[in-house]
Parts: C-alpha cells; sequence; structure tokens
C-alpha cells in the first residue's frame, strides 16, 4: 500500500469514527450501513459493486443483526439500517424522540423455506399443517399424523429443527405461521444459524426445519406451500417470492432517517435499479420487481 | 550512631519487584470479587423484582422472547446441564483413572513420555472443533448405531465432554498417585504383594483424596463448557428420560442468547442470573476439590 492510500484510507476511517455521512477533505462521502446478518452479504456486495459506479462514495457495511441496526438508527449513528424485520411501532416512537424519522425502503424479499431430508416423500404442506407441527398444542407430532412414512426414519417422531429465540428467522415463522399468541413447542432443536439448520435437516431422515431459500442445497427437499386447503400449492422460488404469491416470504427492509437525498438517494435508486437487483437475485434472494440478469 | 542509606538502586529494583510480584498473586482475587460482582450487578434487578423461584427451578419453559407471556425456567436448562455433565463423568473417569494408574505405575520410559505428551495434546483441541466432531460425525454414526431419530442428544455431548475432560483427570490423577510415597510400595513389595496388588491395595487408597479431587476439577471442566455442548447436545429445551434425547445446558442459552438481547432488558437480566447459578456451581466444586487436596497434604 502506497503512503497516499495509507493516508486516504486513515481519512475513511476517521470518518467512519467521527459522524455519519460525512463528506471528508478527499472529498468521499461515507454512507454508514448497518443491521440483518440475512442481508448483510447482499450489503456487502452492492457495497463493492457500487464504488465501480461511484468512486466518490465508500458504503462502509457492518452486520449484527436487525436489531443492532435498528438501535443504531434510533441513535443516529447509520445512514442507513439493514432489516429483516419491520421496525416495532415503540422502536419509531423512541426513534423520533431522537429526531429520526424512520422511512422504509423494501429492497427485496426472502422466501421462508421449508425443509426436509430428501428421502422425505413430503411434497406439500398447509400453513395449518406447519403451524399444528410447530406451535404448541398443534397435536401433530409424528409423521404417521400427515399420513406419510418417511424411510430411515423408524421411530416416525418428527424431528424439530428451528432458530435460537432471538433471531429475526425465527420471530417472523411465528408470527407468519403460528400467530403472534402461539408458542412454539418446547423441544425444538434451535440451531445458532442457518446454515446449521440446512446441515442437520441434510443428515436427519426425520428432521422438518426452515430457513431463507438462499441456504437451500441439493441435498434437501423443499415442499411447496399452501396458505390453505383451497389454495394453490406454491414452491418457494425466486419468482414466488417476488411477487409475493410464496405465503411466507418476507419484505428485506433498509431504513433511512427522513427522505433520502443526495448520495444516499443516489446509492438508494441504484439499489432498486435493475443492476443492483440482479446482485439480490445472484445471492440467493428475490428482487423487488422482475429483472432480467444478464 | 549513623545508619548507612542501603536505598541504592537495587534496593529500588528490589521492592518494585517484590510488589508486582505481589499484585500479580492478589490479581486473581480481585479478578473473580470484580466478575462476580459484576454478573450479580447485571442479574440482581430480576432476582429482586422479576424472580419467581419456583418458576425458575421448577419450569421447564423457557421463553424469554414470548410476545404475550415471557416465562423463565431454567429446570429443563439445569437438568440438560446435568445430565450431559454426569454422562460424560461416568464416561471419563475408568478412562481417566485406567491412564493415570498406566502412566504412574506401570508405564516406563519412553512411552510414558509419549503417553503423557498424547493425552495433553488432547487437552490443545479447541472447543469449537469437539463441536464440529459432535455435529457432523457423531451425528449420523448415532442414528446409524442406535436407530434413533436424531443424533444430537446426551450421548454426543457426553462423549466429546467426557474426552474433553479426560486430559485435566488424568494429569491430575497422575499427580495424586505419583504423591504416594515409595517407601508404601516397597513395603508392599517386601511383604510379597504383586504389582497389581501393591496398585489395588496400597496405592489407589492412599490417592483417594487426590483422585476425588481429580474427577470434581472434571466435573467443573464439563459444566462450564459452552461451545462443543451447544453444538453436540441438539439445543433443545427438553427434560430428558433417555441418553437419547437432545437437550439444552446452561452455558449454551446464554451463548446463543445474549449477543442480540437488548442490555438491560429483562431476558438480559434473566441470563445473567444463569450465569450466577453457573458461577455458583462451579465455584463450590472446585472449591470443594481444593478443600479434599488440602486434606491430603496435612494428613
Amino acid at each position: 500500500m502506497s503512503t497516499q492510500n495509507l493516508l486516504l484510507s486513515l481519512a475513511a476511517m476517521s470518518m467512519l469514527a467521527g459522524s455519519a455521512c460525512g463528506r471528508g477533505s478527499s472529498g468521499r462521502t461515507v454512507i454508514q450501513n448497518k443491521g440483518s446478518d440475512t442481508l448483510v452479504n447482499v450489503a456487502q456486495a452492492w457495497a463493492e459493486e457500487y464504488a465501480k459506479v461511484d468512486p466518490n462514495t465508500v458504503i462502509a457495511v457492518t452486520g449484527g443483526g436487525s436489531g443492532t441496526g435498528i438501535s443504531a438508527m434510533i441513535n443516529g449513528t447509520v445512514d442507513i439500517a439493514n432489516s429483516s424485520r419491520k421496525m416495532k411501532d415503540e422502536e419509531i416512537a423512541l426513534a423520533k424522540k431522537n429526531g429520526v424519522d424512520p422511512v422504509e425502503h423494501i429492497v427485496g424479499y426472502d422466501a421462508l423455506a421449508v425443509f426436509v431430508h430428501k428421502d422425505n416423500p413430503l411434497r406439500e404442506l398447509t400453513i395449518a399443517q406447519l403451524a399444528s407441527i410447530y406451535g404448541e398444542g398443534g397435536g401433530v407430532d409424528k409423521w404417521s399424523d400427515l399420513g406419510i412414512t418417511v424411510p430411515g426414519c423408524s421411530s416416525d417422531e418428527i424431528v424439530l429443527v428451528s432458530r435460537q429465540n432471538n433471531s429475526g428467522t425465527y420471530a417472523y415463522f411465528r408470527s407468519a405461521v403460528l400467530g403472534k399468541e402461539v408458542e412454539y413447542k418446547l423441544g425444538s432443536r434451535d440451531m445458532h444459524g442457518s446454515k446449521d439448520v440446512v446441515d442437520l435437516v441434510e443428515k436427519t431422515p426425520c428432521a422438518i426445519g426452515y430457513s431463507g431459500l438462499a441456504y437451500a442445497t441439493d441435498e434437501i427437499v423443499m415442499p411447496c406451500v399452501k396458505k390453505d386447503d383451497a389454495a394453490p400449492c406454491i414452491a418457494p422460488t425466486i419468482a414466488t417470492a417476488s411477487d409475493e404469491s410464496y405465503p411466507i416470504a418476507r419484505p428485506l427492509l433498509m431504513y433511512t432517517s427522513g427522505k433520502p437525498s443526495g448520495a444516499l438517494e443516489k446509492y438508494l435508486n441504484w439499489v432498486l435499479s435493475d443492476t443492483g437487483q440482479c446482485i439480490m437475485k445472484d445471492k440467493g434472494y428475490a428482487p423487488v420487481n422482475a429483472v432480467s440478469c444478464g | 550512631m549513623q545508619h548507612e542509606d542501603v536505598r541504592d538502586f537495587h534496593w529500588y529494583v528490589d521492592k518494585a519487584m517484590a510488589s508486582l510480584v505481589f499484585l500479580g498473586g492478589i490479581s486473581a482475587i480481585v479478578f473473580i470479587i470484580g466478575i462476580f460482582l459484576f454478573i450479580t450487578r447485571e442479574g440482581l434487578g430480576f432476582i429482586t423484582d422479576g424472580l419467581d423461584l419456583r418458576e425458575f427451578f421448577f419450569d421447564p419453559a423457557w421463553r424469554p422472547t414470548s410476545d404475550s407471556n415471557p416465562t423463565y425456567g431454567a429446570f429443563a436448562l439445569i437438568a440438560g446441564t446435568a445430565s450431559i455433565t454426569g454422562l460424560a463423568v461416568l464416561l471419563s473417569i475408568p478412562f481417566s483413572i485406567g491412564a493415570a494408574i498406566y502412566i504412574a505405575e506401570f508405564a516406563q520410559g519412553r512411552t510414558r513420555e509419549i503417553l503423557k505428551i498424547l493425552i495433553e495434546l488432547l487437552a490443545a483441541i479447541p472447543s469449537v472443533v469437539w463441536g464440529f466432531i459432535g455435529l457432523s460425525i457423531m451425528n449420523p454414526l448415532i442414528i446409524d448405531m442406535f436407530d434413533v431419530p436424531v443424533g444430537l442428544n446426551i450421548l454426543n455431548a457426553g462423549v466429546i465432554l467426557a474426552l474433553m475432560a479426560a486430559p485435566i483427570m488424568t494429569t491430575i490423577a497422575e499427580d495424586a498417585l505419583k504423591a504416594v510415597p515409595d517407601r508404601y510400595r516397597e513395603a508392599a513389595e517386601a511383604l510379597g504383594a504383586t504389582r497389581w496388588q501393591v496398585t489395588l491395595k496400597v496405592v489407589l487408597p492412599a490417592a483417594k483424596h487426590g483422585l476425588m479431587a481429580a474427577v470434581l476439577l472434571g466435573v467443573g471442566r464439563g459444566f462450564g463448557e459452552t461451545m462443543a455442548v451447544l453444538m453436540a447436545s441438539g439445543h433443545s429445551i427438553n427434560v430428558p428420560d433417555s441418553i437419547f434425547d437432545s437437550v439444552r445446558a446452561l452455558t449454551a442459552t446464554i451463548a446463543a442468547e445474549l449477543g442480540e438481547t437488548a442490555v438491560g432488558s429483562e431476558h438480559y437480566q434473566a441470563l445473567f442470573t444463569l450465569g450466577i447459578l453457573l458461577f455458583a456451581v462451579t465455584f463450590i466444586i472446585n472449591l470443594t476439590a481444593d478443600l479434599v487436596m488440602r486434606g491430603i497434604k496435612r494428613s
């Protein structure tokens, strides 16, 4: 690294430490972007690509979870907060008290796929069935309760795989499938990451799990999901998440303080452009609108 | 009569070194009191106003993030930690004590040195690697061998933990056997006892306090282990009735949940309360081991 580069990066670093979205002496604008671990890979890819589009704007991306990003937004220390859940009313109130007016931007969609072992013959599920598998008092504990026999699973027991109780995915699955007032059954294996869920389901014939579509592998099967008995069965794909026909797809959000302007507006417009949305699709998430990517 | 001033350079160095060593000596005490005060302060708010002791100790429902009705029952977590540690110690005792007897009483020269190094190497494997072995090697193996629905369970975590506790138990047990004076062995041999009789009837009874301390320290090691247990136990809130049930440990619960909890919230304080419980139990175990060991030296 040459001395000049070193000075530049030092300047960038000192700007990171200082106020958000500052214009440094070198004329570069730094945009602070923090939050959701679901979005962090995409946000990183966007930041790298955007550096080529607009060399005068530096996007500094950090993960830490949706909650981390939102509290940074409330405290006014970031320009963009990434989140895989909507801000709660009390969080918005808290932000307003600090003079921050959070504005929500939908930047993509994530389908929550249900995973089973590749030998499992299960091909479709209704939301009600999922709720009785995962929800307390649901009553479905054996694969035969669903009318199927799973090869390699002689005990017939459904091995529930879930997420740790502070994950955004866990919270979204509860509100979308079980309903707000219903608890998860105790005794699920609560994995510490989406990848661990997929790993365990791959190796366990009796298992069922859920996670973002981006984590799917060839070693597992994803049954299609019906909203109710009468509805068509929709497979989790980028297309069905995008047109919101898949019943358990969630929007991925970016929050800014007030309506974005200047470099921030330019960046968000680029994120929603075909180039930005194709990067989203490339990482396994659904774009906001239909795009054709080369 | 005039005293000569002895405070030359070496005198100051001497004083400085003495206070430095003193600081080092008391730092452990300062740290342990500091840590205890910290976790107590963080968890105290919950203990004094929110905690329902009966729920905490006897209810298995740990649901800290529930929207409608959060509950903080730690019974399943305590049962999980106890069952994993119990199985680990049961599995580890015969191997560790056996290894210690072989190394201290029977092995000679080179074999002995190599064995000691290898056993200490076992302690150098990071716990996340053990967890990885549990997750990706032991899990399918247990499913195949015992025909159970899932291989992340007490057996898996217990075997992993037994392997992790073995080095510390072996090393301390070996020290205890070495501490038995040679004249005991010589006296027994002079009476015509065989090697095995000497070990079984003379050395083991004489070293029993040290062996007990070794087992207790193994228990303490198992109780506090986090990462490997998190990965191998299944991390499932469940009061077990067989070794093939998935369970969740106290340590693993703290590790998995603390990172994304709002500082100062009820959930955060509840996790610190689990921390106080863990701290108290490991403190008692280690103190007992220490007292038992001191017991031998005095007698």
